[in-house]
């Protein structure tokens, strides 16, 4: 994939905006890759986390909001448990979602869950896929 | 002993055998419990977000209603419930701009929180405040002979901040199944993510990860795998149904909570065990164990 990067895109507002949701210092990573090392859901992933910080790090916000991996992320905390530099993975990737759910773009609809997705799901289930996947 | 008790949604439905086998246990070491009044839904996860302070309106309405009931330790079974009540509440005890803007949003409530309450999950209560050597001694059924595989998941021990062992090795469900005892069963996938939520639009995910994580726990040899977290347990038990017709090969094993095993060696009746609320039936192992 090839990827153009400019002062631009990295002085776009959207990297404060994600540095301050999720009250991160992106710069801090270092790209040891240890976040996506111990990460359950890389499989479903078509950027690791270390990719996303790396493109957040250079403000590649299409990239990033279109990603299917800020969804499949389950915020399991394993790779904010494991970073050396102390970095909350999980808090960039949430920081994307809410750029895009802040714009009324949910990712679930809740009218539109089928009988069998309802049915037998815990309160829990429910409640904290809505929480996390609508705005 | 008497503690404040918040049970969250999932535990007067689905869960209910988690809250029966654990209210019966607590009554049979001798601690009283006092369930909130008027407790309403915890948010089921923390808000993430540094300015989204308006989702910790809900944890901290419950810890209001613990302060009401002059308590001040508040516990908690489910372990979504324990992570986003406790993280909420150190964000609000470290946070006081945070913690005046979040009063001044319920301004209706009498009370005024002061991030004074503490949160304990009761796998904390039974280490720490009964201690495991004297549960031991209140057992009357040894769980001998059952291999248990005991799977944390992820919001009992992380973040590190919150957790109450070992990120990466938690021991404290060996250590207690140990006591009853039973022989757990140490396997690789414990602190593994089960998919969580993703069990409602994704539950293929689920059904990988369910399968990843009990086909290892039954390499090592388990009879059962113990759980804390009723999201847990629905992934790990009611999502067997779609690993079977994945993985054809793949064998049941029962989804117990850490209290149903805890309630059998104390000595509860069967019917504070609610075996009819699992989709794979422990009976027949536990038969077999002779412990029911």
């Amino acid at each position: 994939m090839r990827i153009n990067i400019s002062r631009k895109t990295i002085r776009d507002p959207f990297v404060q905006k994600v540095e301050e949701l999720s009250g991160q210092n992106l710069l801090a990573c270092y790209q040891c890759g240890k976040c996506s090392a111990g990460c359950p859901a890389v499989d479903d992933m078509d950027i690791l986390p270390n990719q996303i910080i790396r493109y957040a790090q250079l403000g590649l916000k299409d990239e990033l909001l279109e990603s299917r991996a800020i969804w499949v992320c389950a915020s399991c905390m394993t790779c904010n448990v494991r970073c050396p530099k102390g970095i909350n993975i999980a808090e960039v990737i949430e920081a994307l979602r809410q750029l895009l759910l802040r714009k009324r773009k949910d990712h679930v609809e809740i009218k539109e869950l089928t009988t069998a997705e309802k049915e037998d799901v815990p309160p829990i289930a429910l409640i904290s896929c809505f929480r996390k996947f609508t705005s | 002993m008497k503690l404040s008790y918040f049970p969250g949604c999932t535990l007067k439905n689905h869960a209910k055998n988690f809250e029966d086998s654990a209210l019966c246990s607590l009554a049979k070491l001798g601690v009283e419990v006092e369930e909130l009044h008027r407790w309403n839904c915890c948010g089921t996860v923390f808000s993430l977000a540094t300015d989204d302070l308006i989702h910790h309106l809900a944890p901290i309405r419950n810890l209001i209603r613990a302060k009401e009931l002059n308590s001040d330790i508040l516990m908690v079974l489910c372990a979504m419930c324990y992570n986003t009540l406790k993280r909420s509440n150190e964000r609000m005890k470290n946070d006081q701009e945070s913690l005046d803007i979040v009063n001044d949003l319920m301004y209706k409530e009498e009370v005024k929180y002061q991030g004074d309450v503490k949160i304990l999950h009761m796998l904390e209560i039974l280490r720490d405040e009964l201690k495991f050597e004297n549960i031991a001694q209140n057992v009357t059924k040894a769980l001998k002979d059952l291999k248990v595989a005991n799977y944390y998941g992820c919001y009992l021990i992380r973040p590190q901040e919150i957790g109450f062992d070992d990120p990466e090795n938690p021991t404290i469900m060996e250590d207690l199944t140990s006591v009853l005892g039973a022989t757990p069963v140490d396997f690789p996938y414990k602190t593994e993510c089960c998919g969580a939520y993703l069990t409602v639009k994704k539950p293929d995910t689920v059904v990988e990860r369910t399968h990843q994580i009990l086909s290892s726990a039954q390499s090592m040899g388990a009879d059962v795998v113990a759980v804390s977290c009723p999201l847990c347990a629905f992934n790990l038990d009611q999502r067997q149904k779609a690993t079977v017709t994945k993985y054809p090969e793949f064998k049941h094993i029962p989804i117990l909570y850490f209290t149903q095993l805890l309630a059998i060696a104390l000595g509860c009746p069967e019917d504070s065990l609610r075996f009819d609320l699992h989709y794979i039936d422990p009976k027949p192992i536990l038969k077999e164990k002779d412990l029911i």
